[in-house]
């Protein structure tokens, strides 16, 4: 079976000179769980705006089976849905109800349809008594919670989540865990959480320097990198 | 976290924020030609549009005073140019300047307040504004409630950390700096996450258009009543 998504060297330098990522190879399989493990400025968040052309290295990359390029980004990005690492940046919406439908809408549904869809997938994420709050009263496990919505209301394939952890208390990474678990998609999770890494992904891939330095099981991976607290 | 608070006002509930945002928009923009062709050295017609848009934010459940002092805000940029219209012997336009510049300011911000900005942003396509004037605006919108919410995050930062009013002040010209790195950072997070949800120029809403009889009624009856303030005005002004 092809893979839903295989990188090819890919190698990326911001314009401040820094080389993000050199000659990186990926794959990962439909139905598969992958979480990216690595020090902070590794290259991870770098490889996976990659994944959606936000960012143009050097290299290949292809999404379930396409290449990304500038006229398959629709198709890429209707594929891939990423979920980023601060929820503020991607709860731009004045209401929640309005931010969910954003994707859908632009997708090109009808209003009506556009809220049925945003209405269930905050169902989906035990979100839909805060459709018509304000995104900025959320807390922050909330706030995670509707920008999961969000990706999930355009239907990807594939999920891509960025540091998903991030400011939540330990319940609410127990409830984005049972929630993520409950999903059916392929996904890939980049992360400093090896618990939260462990409980969710089988293969883990660790990034150092821009390069993928170590891949297996994410137990042993955790070991032989050290990267337990 | 405290954000704009016209846009929570234009997400009330009343007979005017019910309409359809093309009926209102046409409404101010009558409103407005009306004003601006009023005589200078004639008040009341000035006055009568602005007591009408009074009466409407009565009506639309907003706190007039509210209106009042954020229309004010216009006032320090017209001051200058009435004020340039007096020294140089013309009072009576200086003060025309001033009287409409306010009223003008008022009608536009209840108007706001009444209409959430992307139903406005739609109903100003329909009139055939241009496209990139529109996404303009819209973009300018977005990037106030970041600069907003940045400012916020460093006023309690600066705050939690003590120093003087005076020592707050010397460092506010660096802080400004600070927080347009911060919110083009910010804004740079926000563009990738739209463009990550297919994001291709335009604002689509989920608010569905329909001109009905009761938006019909709306328009005709203010036009009908920002004409008799116009002329009423001036009938008024001429016994």
């Amino acid at each position: 079976m092809a893979p839903l998504i295989e990188v090819r060297g890919l190698s990326f330098r911001y314009e401040d000179g820094t080389l993000a990522l050199n000659g990186v190879d990926f794959r990962l399989e439909p139905g598969e769980t992958v979480a990216l493990l690595g020090p902070n400025g590794s290259g991870k968040t770098t490889f996976l705006l990659h994944l959606i052309g936000l960012l143009r290295g050097e290299g290949e990359i292809i999404v379930c089976g396409r290449p990304v390029r500038r006229e398959n980004l629709d198709f890429v990005r209707r594929k891939v849905g990423v979920l980023f690492q601060d929820a503020d940046e991607q709860l731009f919406m004045p209401t929640v109800l309005e931010d969910v439908a954003f994707g859908p809408l632009n997708q090109g549904l009808p209003p009506q349809e556009a809220q049925r869809v945003a209405l269930e997938t905050l169902a989906q994420v035990g979100m839909q008594g805060a459709a018509g709050r304000a995104p900025y009263h959320l807390s922050a496990g909330e706030k995670r919670r509707v920008a999961l919505a969000g990706v999930l209301a355009m239907g990807p394939e594939i999920l891509v989540l960025d540091e998903p952890t991030t400011f939540l208390d330990p319940p609410s990474q127990r409830h984005l865990l049972d929630v993520l678990r409950a999903l059916p998609q392929s996904k890939l999770l980049a992360t400093h959480d090896a618990a939260f890494a462990r409980a969710l992904a089988a293969r883990a891939v660790f990034f150092e320097g821009g390069r993928v330095v170590d891949s297996g099981p994410v137990d042993e991976v955790a070991r032989r990198r050290h990267w337990e607290v | 976290m405290h954000h704009v608070v016209l846009d929570r006002w234009s997400r009330g509930r009343s007979f005017i924020h019910a309409r359809d945002a093309r009926a209102k928009l046409a409404a101010v923009v009558a409103l407005l030609v009306a004003i601006a062709t009023v005589p200078p050295g004639r008040y009341e017609p000035v006055a009568a549009a602005w007591a009408l848009v009074c009466l409407a934010a009565a009506l639309a459940r907003l706190p007039v005073w509210g209106l009042a002092w954020r229309a004010a805000l216009v006032l320090p940029f017209s001051a200058v140019f009435a004020a340039m219209s007096w020294l140089s012997g013309d009072p009576a336009r200086g003060a025309a300047l001033a009287a409409k510049s306010y009223a003008s300011a008022f009608a536009v911000i209840f108007l706001l307040s009444v209409t959430p900005f992307p139903e406005l942003c739609r109903a100003a396509e329909w009139f055939r504004a241009p496209r990139m004037l529109i996404l303009l605006m819209q973009f300018i919108y977005r990037y106030l409630f970041v600069i907003s919410g940045e400012a916020q995050h460093m006023w309690l930062a600066s705050h939690c950390r003590g120093g003087s009013r005076g020592a707050r002040f010397r460092a506010a010209a660096g802080a400004v700096g600070v927080l347009f790195a911060r919110s083009y950072q910010r804004a740079e997070g926000i563009q990738r996450a739209m463009f990550a949800r297919g994001f291709r120029g335009r604002f689509e809403t989920l608010a569905a258009r329909r001109f009905g009889g009761a938006d019909f009624a709306f328009l005709l009856g203010a036009l009908l009543l920002i004409g008799a303030a116009r002329a009423g005005g001036g009938w008024l002004w001429r016994r």
